[in-house]
């Protein structure tokens, strides 16, 4: 017989009926956890500028939560999302938007790194291997984003799913802790939706049939400071 | 004179033998512990390289094994201060100190179990 390993099983039955093994959580799900990062998937966000309302920050508030982050917005503090608000000095237009790792295709902050600590997983996720990391920040002056931040005060009590430590580079991970384990939503999106503006949406931006795919097909969007060339995994519409 | 002989022969054996109880492995707080994921003894001599060569398959491919640190910590925390550190008898720092080797695991990595959320306990099952 040929061998038939648990997951291959289960993804079979999860094709027969998308079976909910939890809330928001598919059997298919499960079926995809713990196999390794591939390139079938690209990571990436659309945000609808227009449905980001002003002074809202629950995306934020949400991404500390999850990844243990002290929330504190000094000019040394760790901060993997922000909200931004630009303001159109000719026409007085406001636009809110969270601002965070751009996942970009082309990273330049991957090139740069002396030790190979940053890297792009097979899925489109940009992170920091903080075994490697020597805290050089080489990183954080390349990204054209601001995104990544460093860890100056030596940290107790993190998360066991989120290690982080003095000394490295850090960003926005996709909350990858999640996706590994299965659950194909980010804290940040999953706290948008809650509080009812659905302005950040998630998805496989390498599946036609993905949500974010459909969405990006039909509405105009456009990727930060494109002219980089640095294809970002993040969309924003209503800019 | 033989009688003598096998006498402090005798001694020599149960001094020995005192010494060598003396000098064994350091009374370890194994917390919650039950069936480690191999043999406890493979486990002494391979516990660096298996966890090196998880994290770059956790960190890299996205993969959680079954050598994972948060695996260690949640058997392994001691019951009395929860964590795997803090006395010469909890789990890693008591070998450690004993074999004078620093690890610094725990700078980034936390040394106590957490309640598992819950997309953790769907997935163990």
């Amino acid at each position: 017989m040929s061998e038939i390993n648990r997951r291959d099983f289960l993804r079979g039955s999860a094709m027969m009926a998308g079976l909910a093994v939890a809330p928001g959580m598919m059997l298919y799900d499960l079926a995809r956890a713990n196999q390794p990062a591939s390139s079938a998937v690209r990571w990436g966000m659309l945000i609808d500028t227009s449905q980001c309302e002003e002074g809202c920050d629950d995306c934020v508030k949400a991404c500390n939560k999850e990844n243990g982050l002290p929330g504190k917005t000094g000019p040394t503090d760790e901060q993997w999302i922000r909200k931004v608000e630009l303001k159109n000095v000719k026409t007085g237009r406001v636009t809110s938007l969270p601002m965070m790792c751009q996942h970009c295709a082309e990273p330049p902050c991957v090139d740069v790194c002396p030790t190979g600590a940053s890297f792009k997983r097979a899925d489109g996720i940009v992170l920091v291997d903080r075994h490697l990391c020597i805290g050089c920040r080489y990183c954080m002056m390349a990204c054209p984003y601001k995104a990544r931040s460093f860890v100056h005060e030596p940290l107790h009590d993190q998360k066991p799913e989120v290690p982080r430590g003095k000394g490295t580079v850090e960003s926005c991970t996709f909350c990858v802790q999640r996706i590994d384990r299965g659950k194909d939503i980010t804290a940040c999106a999953e706290a948008c939706s809650k509080a009812g503006h659905k302005a950040i949406l998630f998805g496989n931006l390498n599946d036609p049939n993905s949500e974010i795919s459909k969405r990006l097909k039909e509405v105009a969007s456009t990727q930060l400071r494109a002219d980089l060339g640095v294809d970002p995994g993040l969309h924003y519409e209503g800019l | 004179m033989k009688a003598l002989q096998s006498v402090l022969l005798a001694l020599a054996l149960m001094v020995s033998g005192v010494a060598a109880a003396d000098v064994g492995v350091p009374h370890l707080d194994i917390g919650k512990g039950g069936h480690c994921v191999n043999d406890p003894k493979f486990m002494k001599l391979n516990h660096g390289d298996l966890l090196k060569k998880q994290r770059y398959i956790t960190v890299h491919q996205g993969v959680i094994g079954r050598y994972s640190l948060i695996n260690c910590v949640n058997c392994h925390a001691s019951k009395v201060n929860n964590s795997v550190l803090g006395t010469n008898s909890n789990f890693c720092q008591g070998c450690h100190v004993y074999a004078a080797v620093k690890i610094d695991c725990f700078e980034c990595h936390s040394s106590r179990p957490e309640t598992v959320s819950q997309t953790l306990k769907e997935v163990a099952k």
